[in-house]
Parts: C-alpha cells; sequence; structure tokens
C-alpha cells in the first residue's frame, strides 16, 4: 500500500488548517505557503500519474480495513489525470490571484483554496460512493466561501442562488445514494458494482431510479441543460480566478459520470441504455444553449461563463457515447476545455480589472489594450475550437467518434453550426470590447458617473487593520498576464503533443472500459488487512 | 409503521420542494431543512424498518439493525445542519447588502443599466 496516494487530500488539508491557525494576520506568508502548496501538490500528481502510467489500479485502504467495510481510495490512469489537471489548473490561477490582488479583498482566500482542493482532488481519488458526497460537500463548502469572496450585493445574491441550488442537489445525492444502497446493500463503487453484475434484470426498477437519481446529480454539477441554471450568473459574478477554478468544478461532475457509469453501470446492461437515451439530447441542447448564450450575452463574464457551458455540451456528446474511442476524446477535450475556459475566465477578469465594468458596449480604450486583447483573441480561438489550437482537435476527435452512430447527423450538424454562432459571438465581443474602443472619444462626463464595481476591477483595499499586512499594492499586473499565458501554454503544448496525449488518452479509455481490472484490485489481492 | 414514515417523507418533501421555489430567501432557507428532513428519514429507511433492535453486537441477542445508514444519516444531519448554517448567513449578508431578500436576480444582473450610447453621449 502506498501512502502518497491519500497525500493529494491531507496536503490541501493540512496547508489551509495551517493558513487559516498560523498565518491568518500576514498575507505575504499565506501567498508563499499556499502556492508552495499548490506546487508541491502538482508534484505529487505527477509523480502519482508516473505510478498509474503502469496500468495498475493502485488502491489505498483508510485504516487498512478490508475492501467492501472500509473506505477505500483508488488510483487509475483517469484520476491521476484529474488530480494533475486540478494541481496545474490551480497553480497558474493562483498566481493570477496573487498577481492581481484578487486574494486580499476579503478573508481566508487561501484557505478556502486549499480546502477546495483538498475536497476536488478527495472526489477524483474515492472508490466509495458516500466518500464521493463528503468530498462534494467539501469542495462545496469551499466554493461558497470562494464564490463570494470580496463581497457585493450582486456576488452575494448569486452566492445564495448558489447555494440553493447546490443543497437541493445535495439532497438529491443522498436520495441516490440511499436507493442504491437499499438495493445493492453496499456504497463501495467496486463491490456495488460487482452486485449490479448478477442482478436479474427483472429486479432492477428501483436501481434504475437509483442511477437516473443519480446522474441528475452529477448533471446539476457538470451544468447540464436543463440544470445547468445555477451556473452563469454564478461564474458572471464570482471574483475572476475563483471562476477559472470552477471550470474544473463542473468537471467534477463530468469525471462522477465517466467513473460511475462506465464501472459501477457499465455497457449493455438496462442502466445504460436509459441514461444513454438521457444524456445524449442534453448534451446537444447544453452546446445549443451554451453557444447561442456566448452570442446573445451582453456581458463579457457571461459570456466566459456561457462558453463554459458549451464545452461541457461537446464533452457529454463524447461522453454519452460510452465507447473507448468517444471516452478517448472525451479526455482529450476535458483537459483543452478546463485549461481554455479558466483562460477565459482570466482575461476578461483583467478586462474587468482595465475597464470598471464588463458590459459589451463601446467605451474608451483600455490601458494595455494590445496584450489583453492579444490573450483574449488567443483564449477565444480555443474556446470556440478553432484551428490551430487543441480545441480544434478535441472537436475533430469527437466528430469522429460519433461518425458512426445513429445519431450521427445530429451531433455533426449541432457542433458544427453552434461552433460557427460562438464564433461569431466571441468576434462581435473582442471587435467591440478592444478594436472599436478606438473609435470612441472619452467623455468628461463619463468619468463623473462611475458604474459600482461589481465584478472585476480592483476595488479599494479592505480596510486596513491589524489583522491584514497592507501590502504596498503587491498587485502585480504582469504576473497575472504571465500566468493567464502559462495557460495557453499549456494548450499550445497539447496542441503540440496531440499525438502522445491522445495516446495516453486511449490508454486511460481502455482502461476504464475494462472495470474488471478496477474490481480485481479493489476486491481481491486484500492480503494484510484487518 | 411503513405508512407513517412513507406518508411522513412524502409530505416534508413536498412542503420543501414547495418553499425551495419561493422567491424569498427566508422560505429557501425552511425548504432546505425540510428536503434534509425528509432525506434523514428516507436513509434510515434504506436500512428496512425494524423496531427495537441494536445496531451494535451484543451478546443474547441474534436480529440486528442495520447500522450503516445510521452512520450515513449521522454525517447527513451534520453536514445538512452546517449548510443550514451557512444559508442563512448568506441570505442576511444578501439581504443586508442588497435591501431586500429576493432570491432571483435582478435585471441588472444581465443588461447595463444606462449605455453611454443610448444615453446620447460618446461616439465620435
Amino acid at each position: 500500500m502506498n501512502h502518497i496516494l491519500i497525500a493529494p487530500v491531507i496536503l490541501p488539508a493540512v496547508m489551509g488548517a495551517l493558513i487559516i491557525l498560523w498565518m491568518r494576520a500576514d498575507l505575504l506568508l499565506q501567498r508563499v505557503f499556499s502556492i508552495a502548496g499548490t506546487a508541491l501538490l502538482l508534484g505529487v500528481a505527477i509523480y502519482l500519474n508516473w505510478l498509474a502510467s503502469s496500468g495498475e489500479v493502485l488502491v489505498y485502504r483508510l485504516g487498512n480495513w478490508a475492501a467492501p467495510f472500509g473506505i477505500v481510495l483508488m488510483l487509475d490512469r483517469l484520476s491521476a489525470l484529474m488530480v494533475a489537471l486540478t494541481a496545474t489548473l490551480a497553480l497558474a490561477v493562483q498566481l493570477y490571484a496573487f498577481g492581481s490582488g484578487w486574494d486580499r479583498k476579503g478573508w481566508h482566500f487561501h484557505a478556502l483554496w486549499q480546502f477546495q482542493m483538498m475536497g476536488v482532488c478527495g472526489a477524483f481519488l474515492t472508490g466509495d460512493a458516500f466518500n464521493l458526497f463528503v468530498f462534494f460537500e467539501v469542495l462545496l463548502i469551499a466554493s461558497y466561501g470562494l464564490m463570494t469572496h470580496g463581497g457585493g450585493p450582486m456576488r452575494l445574491r448569486a452566492g445564495v442562488q448558489y447555494i440553493a441550488y447546490n443543497l437541493a442537489g445535495s439532497t438529491l445525492f443522498l436520495a441516490a445514494l440511499g436507493v442504491l444502497y437499499a438495493v445493492t446493500g453496499t456504497l463501495n463503487m467496486a463491490d456495488m458494482a460487482a452486485r449490479v453484475a448478477v442482478m436479474p434484470a427483472e429486479d432492477t426498477a428501483l436501481l434504475r431510479t437509483g442511477a437516473v437519481l443519480l446522474m441528475l446529480v452529477f448533471a446539476i454539477k457538470a451544468s447540464l441543460v436543463p440544470l445547468h441554471f445555477w451556473l452563469p450568473s454564478t461564474y458572471a459574478n464570482a471574483p475572476g480566478p475563483v471562476a477559472a477554478l470552477f471550470a474544473v468544478m463542473t468537471k467534477v461532475g463530468v469525471y462522477a459520470i465517466i467513473r460511475f457509469y462506465t464501472l459501477v453501470f457499465p455497457q449493455d446492461t438496462v442502466i445504460e441504455r436509459v441514461v444513454m437515451d438521457l444524456l445524449l439530447p442534453a448534451a446537444l441542447f447544453t452546446l445549443a444553449i451554451g453557444q447561442i448564450g456566448v452570442l446573445g450575452t451582453r456581458n463579457l463574464g457571461r459570456l466566459a461563463a456561457f462558453a463554459a457551458v458549451g464545452s461541457v455540451g461537446t464533452l457529454m456528446i463524447a461522453v454519452s457515447q460510452f465507447t473507448p474511442q468517444a471516452t478517448t476524446a472525451a479526455i482529450y477535450y476535458l483537459i483543452h476545455s478546463t485549461l481554455a475556459s479558466a483562460a477565459l475566465f482570466l482575461v476578461v477578469d483583467m478586462v474587468g480589472a482595465r475597464r470598471g465594468d464588463l458590459w459589451l458596449r463601446l467605451d474608451s480604450v483600455m490601458p494595455g489594450n494590445g496584450i489583453v486583447s492579444a490573450l483574449f483573441f488567443g483564449t477565444a480561438i480555443a474556446v470556440v475550437g478553432m484551428p490551430p489550437f487543441s480545441g480544434f482537435i478535441g472537436k475533430l476527435l469527437v466528430l469522429d467518434a460519433t461518425r458512426e452512430t445513429v445519431a450521427a447527423p445530429w451531433i455533426w450538424s449541432t457542433v458544427i453550426v453552434t461552433s460557427l454562432i460562438a464564433i461569431y459571438g466571441m468576434a462581435r465581443a473582442g471587435s467591440l470590447v478592444f478594436w472599436k474602443a478606438y473609435e470612441f472619444q472619452d467623455v468628461p462626463m463619463a468619468a463623473a458617473a462611475p458604474v459600482p464595481p461589481s465584478v472585476g476591477p480592483i476595488p479599494a483595499k479592505l480596510e486596513p487593520d491589524e489583522h491584514i499586512q497592507d501590502l504596498e499594492d503587491a498587485a502585480s499586473p504582469a504576473l497575472a498576464a504571465a500566468s493567464v499565458g502559462l495557460l495557453l501554454a499549456g494548450i499550445v503544448a497539447l496542441t503540440i503533443f496531440a499525438g502522445p496525449v491522445t495516446r495516453f488518452a486511449q490508454d486511460t479509455a481502455e482502461q476504464l472500459h475494462n472495470p474488471s481490472i478496477y474490481l480485481g484490485a479493489v476486491l481481491e489481492d486484500q492480503e494484510g488487512t484487518k | 409503521m411503513e405508512l407513517l414514515l412513507s406518508s411522513a417523507i412524502g409530505m416534508l418533501t413536498a412542503a420543501g420542494v414547495y418553499l425551495i421555489l419561493r422567491r424569498r430567501s427566508f422560505a429557501v432557507v425552511l425548504g432546505t431543512t425540510m428536503l434534509s428532513y425528509a432525506i434523514n428519514m428516507f436513509l434510515f429507511a434504506t436500512g428496512r424498518l425494524v423496531v427495537d433492535q441494536p445496531p451494535i453486537i451484543q451478546k443474547g441477542v441474534t436480529s440486528y439493525t442495520d447500522p450503516l445508514p445510521q452512520a450515513l444519516v449521522l454525517t447527513a444531519i451534520v453536514i445538512s445542519f452546517g449548510m443550514t448554517a451557512v444559508t442563512v448567513m448568506m441570505a442576511l449578508g444578501a439581504f443586508l447588502e442588497g435591501g431586500d431578500d429576493r432570491v432571483d436576480m435582478p435585471r441588472s444582473d444581465r443588461e447595463p443599466e444606462v449605455s453611454r450610447i443610448d444615453a446620447g453621449e460618446g461616439r465620435a
């Protein structure tokens, strides 16, 4: 048993506690330790990827209790990849939060950030359904704090909505788990899979109910239409770096769908068909509504949020096929869309910091227009999936994987038409904000009535008191821009190394679609347990 | 007893869903509380309903109730209790900052209040 498996959960938990107990008063220390902690997490994640690359499923039994009774953590290629993706994203975005000064606009930003990491990594690593619920709650509770970081009436109101929606989702999750427990008598995912596999088809009515309930829960997290309503206002009103980190939160939902419906309810069972029939239309609608939202919105923050919804749609089209080839495409597009959505949120935040608001309307030329517009241009290309960036390769993989399915005409036409809509929406936003700004003569009256900064801009500092070290304007715009560049560099690397990444995704998909490896690792081979 | 428990769960859920759909945050908080009560009872029922049987091994006892749902309910109660507190604080914050306790987003979340172009300014 390799104890490093639990490090992605323990490390942020300890770091978060240390930050809140020892470094409350010292923002500089918080920044150093928090960023160092995330970097360390990235190191651990890379090591975990190396461990998982053998194709073996590693199991960590907490307290060394035997599998169906104790809680297990498990590491396969997909969970290792997700942890690494989370750590990479978190590091880049944290540098942005530091550079833009967002982390000193409220209390406990770094502590909450670490707890968020703990929840996300735990959700990726756990092999127990109820434990998954607990980690979902951990990441949600941290995200409530992060989402309302900095305060302001609009953000708090969006926060209340976000909390109410997710509380309803959590109760639904418990209901689903209750049903599944009542039917299978276990909560260990591997054990549940083994019992579902031998269940006679005529006894599966309640099981199907549980499976669909669980699907609804994960669909809320992944913001699938028609359960996406929480996302646009939440993401548009969240602080920029937080929204960028939340790009991985929708992927937690997608991950859970992939995990549950390849492992517990695998192909060619009754449940799989029910889920597939629901999932594909939902994914197509998600894509369409996301991209139409990109075109229809009048606010850059909401534009980024709708782009995130659209990317989940494309992703779920691939996931809903449940074939190894489609899962390969899904994994590749998942990496891409996480990086691209996060970069877009950060660029939008940079715009907000310079312009004072995010409305798509003519305004005077903002400072640093050149670099911000270049970053927006690159990110927009990546988000809508035009060549030369990896979004294009990802969409090609998705289209290729769905070529021979019955629904292929629907999928192809939706993907292609909505891509065009998104390109138009992005082009309109970019030209309004960056290009036409030069046509606009600044009028003195405009400066007299500043819009109250609800999103993005660097507002007045917190009241300096003895609890927060009043750093003399430590915000470094160069570092902020560099961290967006870092994310874009990740996208470029994903494009250049598309071959190796696709092969890795292929291995991952094959491992996922062969759940017997996982069952063997968790349920058999348990010598030395209590 | 089955009828009593299931109708209680059903009524709590119905009340919870109705309250969640209200537009004021106080009703929504009450609704989530009701829902979590309903779910806690539901989780109890997933271990089958039995009366007067211990969940932990004792001498001279042959039949037991399922202990796992009780542990799950304990976790769920702790989480939902904490979450209710968070919701109340957030709703209070939104009420104090925003001036009303409506849950829905105001129009100014989607549209700028007055466009500078519409106001007849600017544009060289």
